[in-house]
Order: C-alpha cells, then sequence, then structure tokens
C-alpha cells in the first residue's frame, strides 16, 4: 500500500480528509515509480488529473515538488523507483506546494 | 414572488447573494471553492438551476464546476457525485477539467505561435477558463474563452472540452499579443436572433466574429484606434476589454476598449468613439440596460497606469443616448478615498421591471442598485477581490 500526502487544496477536491493510500501496479522491474503513483492516483481520484501533472505531457506543474524520505525527487524522471520506504508504505510520496512561505 | 441571485467570483473563492424582488435583504452564501481564484460563474438561460464555475489556480491548474440546484452543491461534471468515478472497465471518467487545443490533422489547426510582450514568437499554452457562456437553449452547451486565446465548446455539460480551432487558426493568431492580464479571450456574445453568429473579445488582439457557428471566424476592428500599438488602425492588436449587447438588437454592439468607448451598429463591422464627456474613457466593464437599449454603463478607471477609480470618488456612469453624453451617478457610492477597480466581467443588470445593476470591485464590495443606477448599496463590503458578477432572475 502505498501513501500519498496531498496539498490541502487537493484533498478538498478529492474530498479526503487525509492521506491517500493506494493500491499501485508495479512496474516491469518490480518496482513503483511516480508514474505508477501517479496513474494509481488519478484513477482513484479522477478530479485530480491535470491538477499535479498536464493532461497532455504528463509534465509535473511547474509549482509543484515532490519529496519522500526528506529526499527532493521533483527532478527525478517519473520512471526511476521511488525510494523503498514510500514502496513499503513507511513514508509517504509528498506531494507539496512549491512555494515556502510568503 | 421572483427573486435575484447573484454568482460573484473572487480572487478567494465564490459566493451567492440572493434577494426577493425587492433587493433590498441578501442573504450571503460562501465561501464556495475556497481559496481559489473564481474567475466566472454563470448560470444556463435555459435552465437557471444549472450554474457552471471556473476555479483555477496556479499551482493545480483549471477546474471545470457544475452545479445542477442553483448553487447548492457543486461537482466536476466529469465525477458527478455519488457515481463510479472510473468505467466499468477501470477507466477514468471524462475529464471535464482537460482543455488541449486541437491540433488533429482532420478538425483542428497545427499549434503555431503567439507573440510575446516583446514581439518574440511563443508557444500557446494554456493556463485557465477567463469566461463561461451557457447556451441560450440548451444546458448542456457551454462555452468557455480561455487563456491563451482560444474558445473551446463542451455540449454534454460540462463533461467534455473541444476548441473551435478555426479562430487561433484563422490567420492572424501569429500576431496576438497578450495585454497586462494575460492573453485571454474574456468575452463571449451569442446572437438571439441567429445562433450560428458568436461574437467574441481577446486582450490584446481585438474583437471577431462568426456566422457559421464557429467555423471561420474573422476580426471586427475597423474604427478601433490605438496609438499604443505601431500600426493604431491594424486590423488586429486592440485590446479590447469588453463588449456588451442588448438581446433586442443584436446588431448593436458597446465596447470598452483599453482606452476609448466604442459603439457599432453593424454587428462589429464598422465601429466609432462614444466616450464623449466621459472623465476619462479607459475601463474594464460595460453594459446595457436590460429595458433600454440605448441605455448603457461604464466605470471609468484613472488611467492604465493606475488602474484605480479617478479623484477617489467611484463613479458609474450611464448614457441614455447609447453614448456620448454621459451622467455619473454617485448616490450610495463612496466619493472619497477610493482606490478601487472594477474587473472586465464584474458588471451584470437584472431584467425585473425596474432594472437591477450590480458591480464588484477589486476592494472585495458588490454594490446593488434597483433603480438602474439611480441609487446604490452595498451587497457585502468585504470579500475578496471581485473578479466576476452575474445575476440571474429566478421565478
Amino acid at each position: 500500500m502505498i501513501r500519498v500526502a496531498l496539498p490541502y487544496h487537493l484533498r478538498n477536491l478529492a474530498k479526503v480528509d487525509d492521506e491517500v493510500t493506494l493500491e499501485v501496479n508495479l512496474d516491469a522491474d518490480g518496482q513503483v515509480t511516480l508514474r505508477s503513483v501517479l496513474d494509481a492516483l488519478e484513477a482513484k481520484y479522477p478530479m485530480l488529473r491535470g491538477t499535479i501533472r498536464d493532461h497532455d505531457t504528463q509534465k509535473r506543474r511547474p509549482f509543484l515538488r515532490f519529496f519522500a524520505g526528506g529526499e527532493d525527487l521533483s527532478h527525478e524522471s517519473a520512471d526511476a523507483p521511488l525510494p523503498g520506504s514510500v514502496a513499503t508504505g513507511a513514508e509517504p510520496l509528498v506531494v507539496l506546494g512549491a512555494i515556502a512561505g510568503g | 414572488m421572483s427573486g435575484v441571485r447573484v454568482l460573484v467570483g473572487t480572487r478567494k473563492g465564490a459566493f451567492i447573494l440572493t434577494s426577493d424582488a425587492k433587493r433590498e435583504r441578501w442573504e450571503v452564501d460562501g465561501p464556495h471553492f475556497a481559496g481559489w481564484e473564481m474567475y466566472h460563474l454563470k448560470g444556463s438561460p435555459a435552465d437557471p438551476n444549472r450554474l457552471y464555475a471556473s476555479q483555477s489556480s496556479g499551482w493545480f491548474g483549471q477546474i471545470i464546476q457544475r452545479s445542477d440546484d442553483g448553487g447548492k452543491t457543486w461537482h466536476q461534471p466529469g465525477t458527478p457525485p455519488g457515481e463510479p468515478t472510473t468505467t466499468p472497465e477501470g477507466m477514468p471518467k471524462a475529464e471535464s477539467n482537460k482543455f488541449v487545443y486541437d491540433t488533429s490533422p482532420e478538425t483542428g489547426k497545427p499549434l503555431t505561435t503567439h507573440q510575446w510582450y516583446d514581439g518574440t514568437p511563443r508557444p500557446w499554452e494554456f493556463k485557465r477558463v477567463w469566461h463561461l457562456e451557457p447556451s441560450l437553449t440548451d444546458p448542456d452547451v457551454v462555452y468557455a474563452g480561455v487563456e491563451d486565446a482560444a474558445l473551446f465548446r463542451s455540449t454534454d455539460g460540462g463533461q467534455n472540452w473541444k476548441e473551435l480551432p478555426g479562430l487561433r487558426g484563422h490567420g492572424t493568431g501569429p500576431y496576438w499579443q497578450p495585454g497586462a492580464g494575460g492573453m485571454c479571450l474574456h468575452t463571449i456574445i451569442l446572437d438571439p436572433s441567429d445562433p450560428k453568429r458568436i461574437f467574441i473579445a481577446i486582450s490584446a488582439a481585438g474583437a471577431f466574429r462568426t456566422d457559421d457557428g464557429g467555423e471561420t471566424w474573422r476580426p471586427i476592428n475597423k474604427g478601433l484606434f490605438s496609438q499604443y500599438i505601431p500600426d493604431p488602425t491594424a486590423e488586429v492588436g486592440h485590446c479590447v476589454h469588453h463588449v456588451a449587447m442588448h438581446p433586442s438588437r443584436p446588431g448593436v454592439l458597446f465596447m470598452q476598449k483599453h482606452w476609448d468607448v466604442m459603439r457599432s451598429d453593424d454587428a462589429g463591422d464598422s465601429w466609432r468613439e462614444v466616450s464623449g464627456n466621459l472623465p476619462t474613457d479607459f475601463g474594464f466593464v460595460i453594459d446595457v440596460h436590460a429595458h433600454e437599449p440605448e441605455t448603457i454603463y461604464v466605470v471609468p478607471i484613472k488611467s492604465d497606469s493606475l488602474h484605480y477609480v479617478a479623484d477617489g470618488k467611484l463613479r458609474v456612469y450611464r448614457s441614455r443616448t447609447g453614448g456620448n453624453e454621459w451622467e455619473a451617478l454617485t448616490k450610495g457610492l463612496p466619493q472619497s478615498d477610493c482606490y478601487v477597480n472594477v474587473l472586465r466581467d464584474a458588471m451584470a443588470v437584472d431584467s425585473l421591471e425596474s432594472c437591477g445593476v450590480y458591480f464588484g470591485t477589486t476592494g472585495g464590495q458588490v454594490y446593488a442598485s434597483a433603480d438602474a443606477g439611480d441609487t446604490w448599496a452595498p451587497i457585502v463590503r468585504d470579500l475578496p477581490a471581485v473578479l466576476s458578477v452575474e445575476v440571474q432572475v429566478l421565478p
């Protein structure tokens, strides 16, 4: 089970109060990737399609970032394996607005 | 007894203001979609309970919301409440947020470039929906004016959106430039006498018209003079801020251009200036009285450098002669220390016997007049900055 932590406005849009949990298909190498997690997230919550990555290009929206286990995954390939702690559900994949304050 | 419902879009959510026909006591409901930019909400003329709303965010992009019960509940049309979010085959249902320019060889146009502020070519990139215009006759048909400028249509209640690419691709697209607010298609007017005729306006490309239901388009900017562009009388490049029409006279159009208030008596084929005695003819809103097609309203703004009303006074100007002769309407509006703007989609009129006029400000006030502008009172004073105001008369 994969955990995903969403920002406030996306939790409201998806009508969830807390982290979401997902069953994620493994890729050909048996790995969990950012793409497979986002595919599963959008399948379960289609109202989030287009809000995290572009409908057409599937690129990360510019003002969002991805973190897991204290690592910034925003610029990693969508097909790179996610850290083991995310794959095991020990830690969530964090989707975060790309502004620290203001 | 009939009543009115005012739909207000703000920088931080949507609000629904309701009253009986006296328009003296108001209920304020909201915020809906708290924290999101609500560029526009509008009800279907064919079914007043059907509302469409544009919800957007620089972080999360564009969302389309729909209500089928007059704004009590909302849903994204692709994922109706209570229904499974996927098809029996496990595929996500229609993506009501999806606005993709039509570049298909069969029906679309290649995605070329438009001009950036500095004149360099810039690829088209979808940013948000500025304006939603429901069909006059079918609640499931709705048009969306978007940034970067293009026109989309849904025929299934907002579930799926398809571009009408003849506008963006008709030929002048590569010369369009953004205005200060972005390259937005902000005005859509459906001709009640001719379902194939649509008027639209783009900042800063100008006004355009189709006579064949959106297949082909042509610029209608003859007579506009914009001294801040290289060729002041160019076919395109004019920063049209808003256009209004009275439904009984669809060939007569009134325009608030960046500077200049303009009028056309031939469906936009030619324009003449009717700024007359206005204290300044820069502004954003323009609207027409519900029952008097020669009575029009504007809110003059000091200048394009200042973007607030002149002399610290919030004044609506009314012409009862279709332009040129204007009177200031001030009763009930602040006449000192006021420095707000009134944005292009933030004025509306109702169709009650005594025509109501409504507008919202960047200071968060929504003002109403139940006597065609003679006197005004605030409905609310302290909303987030108002982006749009629409009104519905309810049975």
